[in-house]
């Protein structure tokens, strides 16, 4: 990529210490900085931003899961009054993908759709109703082709392909398959073969979305300077931002990406989507700038959302307790197109290789496309699903050796500074601690095994990544990139490629500088998210924000820091180290009455050297398995969480209620230990809600002509928990200090969700005896799996606990048993 | 965000000017109480009209009334949540309270009004989708089309009854009072007011309004519950309902009446109940008894979200659970 130049190593970490003395900023409990301002309304979303002139744009959408495009008329439209641009794909003619290595959308279908939703045309209109007007005048002409809604189906059945051309434009070799990854650590058959306890089981996970309550939103301008400005409800400015000169077929240098305040992702925004590069078309044939907002319903084809995953698991170990092998494999169901399908592909497998070590294990996951809205990644990215196989496997063998399940975990820890199996390096681990936290926070030692029968607790545990090693098109330069700028009036900007979407990001970045430079939050100001005036950053996607550009935020806040001491130093005519720069002062370390304002400070730096800037840049250090494949799931440092939940199960109604969830999220240092809490309550949250409530389900009987159509594209039906369907969160933070992280964070937004389903699962089990294996648990489920229990066995249940028949059937019997009696 | 199409707007000071609205633009005119039901079924282009008569300026419907017979008269208007903490429903009714407090979530019943529930359109996973979704999978015979996609070949559209007023409604016998420019006022029993028919489940002519729902005086010792099935405990409408009602006299079960909902176009009244449960004590083995028996009467339809035989298993379950309900805690005062 460098074309013969010589990567620089950068290595700007600084060490989990506190710039000097004790922290004063980082660990403190502030609000967001933003968090008033969106309470209030002030804050600007992409949707709030109203133009000169500005047009409205609407898409026309396929109602065919998969068709040909014989012809699109588009006359009958742009005749109506007020109708000002139409776009078809033919225009936008580029393929792209946020993986360089499958670029297979377009803006607009070119050819062919491939599933309901897809989008086909593009129109800008004076308002959105003349726009929706002019949709229903565009003639399009679909030859039906076979669909695929089955994922067996795609797996065996290669004709007609869902994608008939590969990345280069030549034929597609691979069929309906999206992805294929096989890799295998040691023997693992026979570690498993020759075990003293082995688990065998198949799992379900069903899709669900991201829902964010921002549905998906662009505003373009084509200015007459020739710079071409989108503002855009994305968690990815930078992607987009190479998309769209791609695709638009224009130099970068004239394309200007903003992202304003985003009403949560969660993952669902970061991709190039369609619409983006639609109102950038428009407002480029129009002269006028033009605004696309999603329906809801929109935002549901759009998707991206969690895949769902069939997975055989096979989980053996020794008499004691131990370990000795781990194999699955998993079918995935990708959706119509790439997406980040090849990073779930390998993560399905990559991401599982800790808390809990695997002496031996392999890998068999296929990705493959079929005729529904596409999937993506969803917070947790494709580890979640195999993470929920994987736990409830570990309880199974827990119960097969008489072994607590939190004793089982101890026994099988992957330790701090180790290797897995599949070669990830583990730095700092806060496992243990974890566990011992969720065990005495829960009271679990006097519930498990020992609630009345419908009650019961279980546990699980898991690990993720702090960012990805490497950025999504292969390149040597910094993954993060700050620029902090400190002014004669004693603010510090710092200029952030980052997004925040709510995770707070931009507030970590404050406080990382705040902390540097010894200012209160009010004194630093952030700009984020602007690729005109920000340093280039990768995006909001795999929990990177915080150890990656906090990395180069305290970086270019420890070189202005040197140069603040150093002014004051003489000064004051002490050394520079002797300066201490807290709470908006700088002052001698000996002599706390000598101090003048950080104003005062930076006024004397300035005079002292020049203008005050500093960039600051991070990148990660080499990592990962030396195999093909063995960089994907490589992170700085990895997070552990434990996850302890207490369920009732309403035997009679198979009805599940969450009680509580306990959960220990080792994050490395809390920086904002009241944002930490957030995420673990909200991924918890997310979590619970996919056990039970949430279903991104497509109707996929082919003989039916509802075949192809999303079932519940609203959030009416699409059952986002509200405030009375959400369990108790009692989420504690352990602190490991890692090594590499910025004072030593790591990620805290997406791990935290992944044992929140296997915990439910595993309390259902010590609640009545039934171990579920496919989700959603819905109460149908719930009662089948009881019913099954009591067919198999009329004896107690493995925990002691006896359970009445309740069944329909069962009572009806009783009910005509006691008549019987009476008469 | 989904649009509402054109429409010309109305909000008149009396009743007469409603109805000569009514009478002048027939089946063109839709009145709209809170609107949390017609502006959303607008919105994905379920219900049309060219004019829209808003009832939020008529004076006197929102009121409750003594009647002489001891029974109480409820303006039309009422919104559900005024309904719902009404202290003379509260204590002589408290099974509909329990009810209309259950509708939607809170903002919707601050909205939405009694006789907007009572006149609710019914529902299906097959119509309460936007143009788009109903266009790609073929229109149905409740808007647009002709097929049925619930069953295969079915000429009668059985989209749900979905208001949780109505099952109370009918255990409680309430009376509907409408009224038309044409004919005047007209009282129908609840039971005859709603027909088997998902597109019209109502006998409510395009001309008429409702104005009133008046209830009898509650019978000496009055139980009553209801019980919904739903995946959240807030917002959703009902996968399936109960409503059950009976007077408790020297420790037996008297006129038992129990309305199960959610199921078909109309809200079902179980039969044969009364007579099961007359003169007997209210203990388990009786709701065991009554449980099954409704069971056999119930057969849902996949018409809306949740399986069909799971809903049916529930019927029992659920009649059951409203019973104890009702002798627990549905007592009138």
């Amino acid at each position: 990529m460098a074309g013969g130049i010589e990567r620089k190593v950068i290595n700007t970490t600084h060490g989990p210490d506190a710039p000097h003395g004790d922290f004063t900023r980082v660990g403190q409990r502030a609000r967001k900085i933003d968090g008033i301002g969106k309470a209030t309304g002030e804050a600007v979303y992409t949707d709030d931003i109203v133009l000169p002139g500005m047009l409205h744009a609407k898409t026309l959408r396929s109602p065919h899961a998969h068709a040909k495009i014989l012809s699109i008329d588009t006359s009958r439209a742009l005749a109506l009054a007020g109708v000002h641009a139409v776009v078809v794909g033919s225009e936008m003619p580029v393929k792209y993908g946020v993986i360089p290595w499958t670029p297979d959308e377009n803006a607009l279908a070119t050819d062919k759709v491939r599933f309901i939703g897809d989008e086909v045309a593009a129109v800008a209109a004076i308002d959105e109703d003349t726009a929706n007007a002019a949709l229903a005048l565009i003639d399009v002409e679909y030859e039906l082709l076979e669909p695929f809604f089955d994922p067996h189906k795609s797996l065996v059945q290669s004709e007609p392909q869902i994608h008939e051309t590969d990345a280069r434009g030549q034929p597609y070799k691979k069929g309906n398959i999206s992805k294929n990854v096989l890799l295998e650590f040691g023997e693992v058959d026979a570690a498993i073969d020759g075990a003293a306890h082995v688990v065998e089981d198949d799992y379900v996970f069903h899709g669900t979305a991201h829902a964010p309550i921002e549905p998906h939103c662009a505003v373009a301008r084509f200015g007459s300077d020739g710079v071409l400005t989108l503002w855009s409800s994305t968690q990815i400015p930078h992607y987009v931002h190479r998309a769209l000169a791609r695709v638009l077929e224009m130099p970068a240098h004239r394309i200007r990406v903003i992202q304003p305040h985003l009403g949560g992702a969660f993952g669902g925004k970061s991709d190039p989507f369609s619409l983006e590069f639609c109102v950038c078309k428009l407002a480029m044939k129009s002269k006028r700038p033009v605004k696309m907002l999603y329906t809801r319903e929109e935002t549901f084809y759009t998707h991206r959302g969690r895949h769902p995953m069939e997975m055989h698991f096979r989980t053996a170990c020794d008499a004691e307790g131990r370990v000795t092998g781990v194999d699955s494999k998993i079918l995935i169901d990708g959706g119509s197109y790439s997406s980040f399908g090849l990073v779930t592909t390998y993560y399905s497998g990559q991401l599982l290789t800790g808390p809990c070590h695997f002496p031996t294990y392999r890998f068999d996951s296929t990705r493959v496309f079929t005729n529904k809205p596409p999937c993506g990644p969803k917070r947790g990215h494709g580890s979640v699903q195999p993470r929920f196989a994987l736990e409830i496997q570990l309880d199974r063998l827990a119960t097969k050796v008489g072994l607590d399940p939190i004793e089982f975990r101890r026994r099988n820890l992957q330790a701090e500074n180790s290797q897995t199996v599949n070669g990830q390096t583990i730095t700092s681990n806060g496992y243990l601690e974890c566990l011992d936290v969720v065990e005495e926070a829960s009271g679990w030692k006097d519930k498990r095994g020992k609630l009345p029968f419908g009650r019961g607790v279980g546990m699980a545990g898991s690990m993720y990544i702090s960012g990805t090693n490497y950025a999504v098109y292969p390149n040597d330069m910094p993954q993060a990139g700050i620029l902090v700028k400190l002014d004669r009036s004693g603010l510090a900007q710092v200029y952030t490629g980052t997004s925040d979407i709510g995770q707070g990001s931009s507030s970590v970045m404050a406080t990382l500088v705040a902390e540097e430079l010894g200012l209160r939050l009010d004194q630093v100001r952030v700009i984020a998210a602007d690729t005109d005036l920000t340093p280039v950053d990768l995006g909001a996607y795999s929990s990177r924000i915080t150890l990656m550009a906090g990395n180069a935020s305290v970086d270019a806040g420890r070189k202005l820091r040197k140069q603040v001491q150093a002014a004051v130093g003489e000064h004051f005519d002490i050394p520079p180290q002797q300066v201490m720069l807290a709470e908006g002062f700088a002052f001698d370390r000996e002599d706390g009455e000598r101090r003048i304002t950080s104003q005062q400070a930076f006024e004397l730096t300035e005079t002292k050297f020049e203008t005050l800037a500093a960039t600051g840049s991070y990148n990660t250090p080499d990592r990962g398995g030396d195999y093909r494949g063995g960089t994907i799931g490589a992170s700085p440092a990895y997070s552990f969480t434990a996850h302890a939940a207490e369920v009732s199960v309403d035997t009679e109604t198979g009805e599940i209620k969450i009680e509580k969830f306990w959960v220990a999220h080792d994050c490395g240092r809390a920086i904002s230990p009241v944002q930490v809490e957030g995420q673990i309550e909200g991924s918890t949250y997310m979590g619970a809600a996919e056990v039970v409530l949430e279903s991104h389900d497509v109707y996929s009987d082919e003989s039916h002509v509802e075949a192809g159509l999303h079932r519940r594209p609203s959030l009416l039906e699409y059952t986002i928990p509200t405030s009375l369907d959400t369990p108790e969160i009692d989420a504690r933070i352990v602190e490991s200090i890692d090594p590499e992280g910025p004072y030593g964070a790591k990620e805290a937004g997406e791990g935290p969700l992944h044992g929140s389903i296997p915990a439910v699962a595993n309390a259902i089990y010590d609640a009545c005896g039934i171990w579920l294996t496919e989700l959603p648990f819905s109460p149908g489920k719930v009662l089948a799996a009881l019913r099954a229990k009591q067919g198999e066995t009329s004896a107690p249940s493995p925990n002691g606990k006896a359970s009445a028949d309740t069944s329909v059937e069962a009572i009806r019997a009783r009910l005509a048993a006691a008549k019987k009696g009476k008469s | 965000m989904l649009r509402l199409p054109t429409f010309t707007y109305e909000s008149p000071a009396t009743i007469d000017e409603v109805l000569a609205l009514l009478a002048d633009n027939p089946g063109r005119a839709r009145l709209v109480a809170g609107g949390t039901d017609l502006l959303p079924n607008m919105k994905h282009g379920i219900e049309e009209a060219d004019i829209v008569v808003s009832l939020s300026r008529l004076p006197g419907l929102s009121a409750l009334a003594e009647l002489p017979d001891g029974g109480v008269s409820i303006g039309a208007m009422m919104t559900l949540e005024t309904l719902a903490s009404h202290p003379t429903v509260r204590a002589r009714y408290p099974s509909l309270a329990q009810a209309v407090g259950l509708v939607a979530g809170p903002h919707h019943r601050r909205m939405g009004t009694l006789g907007g529930n009572v006149c609710l359109n019914t529902r299906c996973v097959y119509i309460n989708q936007t143009h788009f979704w109903r266009e790609s999978l073929g229109y149905c015979l409740k808007k647009d089309g002709s097929a049925c996609h619930v069953v295969k070949g079915g000429k009668r559209c059985v989209a749900a009854a979905s208001n949780d007023s109505a099952p109370v409604l009918m255990t409680l016998g309430a009376r509907l009072v409408l009224t038309s420019q044409a004919r005047g006022e007209r009282i129908v029993g609840i039971d005859d007011f709603f027909q088997r028919d998902g597109v019209q489940n109502k006998v409510l002519e395009a001309d008429e309004m409702l104005l009133r729902v008046e209830l009898p005086a509650p019978a000496a010792g009055l139980h009553g519950a209801y019980m919904k099935l739903r995946v959240r405990d807030s917002i959703d409408f009902p996968r399936l309902s109960v409503a059950v009602a009976f007077a408790l006299r020297d420790g037996a079960v008297h006129d038992l009446a129990i309305v199960v909902s959610a199921l078909a176009a109309v809200p079902q009244r179980m039969r044969n109940v009364t007579e099961l449960a007359e003169g007997r004590a209210p203990d388990e083995g009786l709701f065991e008894e009554i449980g099954a028996a409704c069971f056999g009467q119930c057969h849902p339809l996949s018409n809306i979200d949740g399986d069909a035989t799971y809903r049916r298993e529930m019927v029992p379950v659920y009649v059951k659970r409203a019973l104890r309900a009702a002798i627990e805690g549905g007592v009138s005062s």
